[in-house]
């Protein structure tokens, strides 16, 4: 699904990525680890192709196709969402309407989405006014559900999130990564296994989120390369390591 | 500052008299591109209003009401029946305000409309009326009346626009509004001018106890010079007054328009919102709030985008306040699309030019407006054209 190649990226003359190489499969959850300012959320803004983000060296592959200087929206209409931390607030544009705009013409049924994320009261809020940290992550959910990425960005999904929220936030990346939004009840499981092929890219501090997804596989950024990167390793091991020992304990454990 | 000041009207250069047209019975009966221009603005000669005024260059064509209770005349036409209109008739502009009021006293007066509401009477369609310049070079005076008696409710929509092919116009447009106790109007002006047009409306409108007035203002197109500064006397207990306006200034437009509301009774409220966008045109968004009476509340917020180079806006929101216990605020904001925004749009699949558009239509929120649905199409038809010509 996505494959990247000794990525070097440079923001505000500054090289933050010192060559990144990552193979996410088909299906598969990724979970990135780091201390602030490791490079994790620059990583994820270097994969949607924002602004200010210099790629100096190096390649991103999404299902095949080189898709490093692709234009953004480029990058999202080939299948690849992200969920936003601090999106900014868009006066004038609804909820609802953004959510119909992430449909790209196709029919969404958007209040039954919002159901989902208890957000159907907000639908006419304009998009992130006054959100709090909860509403942002079930706002993104409900516009990542309309969009049906193939691969999910998440940038720390448990920031700012209460825990009764937790759980709801929780259920749904683990439904938007099994792709069970929209079960229909003619499909046989083998066609929903199928179904099955959404990658997911999770950058966690708490590790809150690996309750409620299955995380494959975890890495940990540390001033900007990846550690720990020569043999398969559980997240939920990489996590419990950091917490004993920190990251520095962490990354000479696993180098 | 010298651009800031209004482009010099000529009285002299344009033609006052002679440009009459035939009646028209049947306005479906217009020709398709003058039909076009028409709907444009939110007048539509073939869909169900309450009452239709139509206006070409000099003189009245059309008015016909199709609702009880709903009096649509010319002005001629009304002062001859009413005895000249004494309690309306400039009573609420005084004709020696400034240069052009005085014009408008003085040159031969050309039409207008005078449109009554009977106490009680709920409009629900809304009654359209158009002033339209057809022929090039003309100077258009026109005198509107509107009286909106007790407990009557009505939603004017006011079309002002020239017809294809016109270069150079003048409109001068006097409005006086009288709305009585418990009574409602809402009025929508739509302008579409052509490059060369000078318009220079003067409105005044007095609204008595628990009367409200909402106005509408959008101004899409280029013009060579708007200059306007609607007035509402709030004169009885708990009146309320809001105004919207949407304006986006072309490369060659000169703007200067605003609002001002005059708190003049106990538990009166107003409202002014503008919304400006320059793509290299010149706006002066204006605005005033006085609070004279208490208990009164004001508020006041001009947004500018500007897009593009060249463009100038120049926001003056002002206050004043006369008694202790008023309550008058203000917020001002001249900035750009943030990109941020633009990226985050992108990330959902949208180009640059579809989340562009997407921004500049939620910074307009010509929602709020609560227009008709096929106006509301055409002016995000209009916005739609901006955004692909002009914007980026």
């Amino acid at each position: 699904m996505l494959r990247i190649e000794n990525l070097h990226v440079r923001v505000g003359g500054k090289e933050v990525l010192r060559g990144i190489h990552l193979v996410i499969e088909e299906g598969e959850t990724f979970i990135l680890f780091g201390p602030n300012g490791s490079g994790k959320t620059t990583l994820l803004m270097t994969l949607m192709g924002f602004s200010g983000y210099e790629v100096t060296e190096g390649r991103i592959l999404f299902k095949g196709e080189d898709i490093t200087h692709l234009p953004t929206y480029e990058r999202a209409r080939r299948g690849i969402g992200m969920s936003f931390q601090r999106p900014p607030t868009i006066h004038g544009l609804s909820t609802r309407s953004l959510v119909q705009l992430c449909a790209r013409g196709r029919a969404v049924d958007v209040e039954a989405l919002a159901r989902r994320v208890h957000f159907e009261h907000f639908l006419d809020r304009d998009i992130n006014a006054g959100f709090s940290g909860g509403e942002i992550k079930r706002s993104e959910l409900l516009q990542l559900m309309a969009q049906e990425p193939s691969l999910v960005l998440f940038d720390e999904p448990e920031s700012g999130v209460d825990l009764e929220n937790m759980a709801l936030i929780g259920r749904t990346v683990r439904a938007l990564l099994d792709k069970t939004i929209d079960p229909s009840p003619e499909m046989s499981m083998r066609d929903l296994r199928r179904r099955n092929t959404t990658s997911g890219l999770i950058i966690t501090h708490t590790g809150y989120i690996l309750d409620y997804v299955n995380a494959d596989r975890g890495q940990v950024l540390y001033q900007g390369v990846l550690c720990c990167d020569t043999r398969p390793t559980r997240p939920r091991d990489i996590l419990d390591h950091i917490s004993k020992y920190g990251y520095k304990e962490c990354i000479r454990c696993f180098n | 500052m010298l651009q800031l000041k209004a482009p010099l009207v000529d009285l002299n250069s344009f033609v006052f008299r002679g440009k009459t047209s035939v009646p028209l019975e049947d306005p479906s009966a217009l020709d398709s591109t003058d039909k076009k221009q028409l709907r444009m603005v939110g007048v539509d000669v073939e869909s169900t209003r309450a009452g239709t005024f139509l206006q070409f260059d000099h003189a009245p064509v059309h008015c016909s009401s199709a609702r009880a209770g709903v009096e649509v005349l010319g002005i001629q036409q009304a002062l001859e029946r009413y005895a000249g209109l004494r309690e309306y008739f400039w009573r609420a502009i005084d004709p020696q305000a400034d240069e052009f009021t005085q014009a408008a006293f003085q040159e031969p007066l050309h039409g207008g409309y005078y449109i009554r509401v009977h106490p009680g009477v709920r409009v629900t369609e809304p009654v359209q009326t158009c002033l339209f310049i057809k022929g090039d070079g003309v100077g258009q005076n026109v005198h509107n009346i509107v009286v909106v008696e007790e407990g009557a409710e009505v939603h004017i929509i006011t079309g002002c626009a020239t017809a294809h092919g016109v270069n150079s116009a003048l409109h001068l447009g006097i409005s006086e509004f009288y709305i009585k106790r418990g009574a409602k109007l809402t009025f929508t002006m739509v302008h579409q001018w052509g490059k060369e047009v000078a318009v220079r409306p003067r409105t005044v409108g007095i609204v008595e106890e628990n009367g409200v007035f909402l106005s509408n203002y959008v101004l899409l197109k280029e013009v060579r010079s708007v200059q306007s500064y609607p007035t509402i006397f709030l004169n009885g207990p708990g009146a309320v007054a809001r105004f919207n306006s949407v304006i986006v200034a072309p490369k060659g437009s000169h703007v200067d328009t605003g609002n001002r509301i005059v708190l003049a009774a106990p538990g009166t409220r107003g409202e002014i919102v503008s919304r400006t966008i320059t793509i290299g045109g010149t706006i002066v968004a204006r605005g005033e709030i006085i609070g004279d009476a208490v208990p009164s509340r004001g508020h006041l917020e001009c947004k500018g985008l500007i897009l593009g180079e060249g463009g100038i806006i120049h926001a003056i929101p002002e206050l004043r306040g006369t008694r202790p216990g008023v309550e008058l605020s203000h917020e001002a904001a001249v900035g750009k699309i943030a990109q941020e925004a633009i990226e985050y749009l992108m990330a959902r699949g949208l180009d640059e030019e579809e989340a562009t558009a997407t921004i500049v239509r939620g910074f307009l929120n010509v929602e709020i407006m609560g227009l008709p649905q096929e106006l509301r199409e055409s002016i995000d038809a209009t916005i739609a054209t901006l955004d692909s010509a002009d914007a980026m």
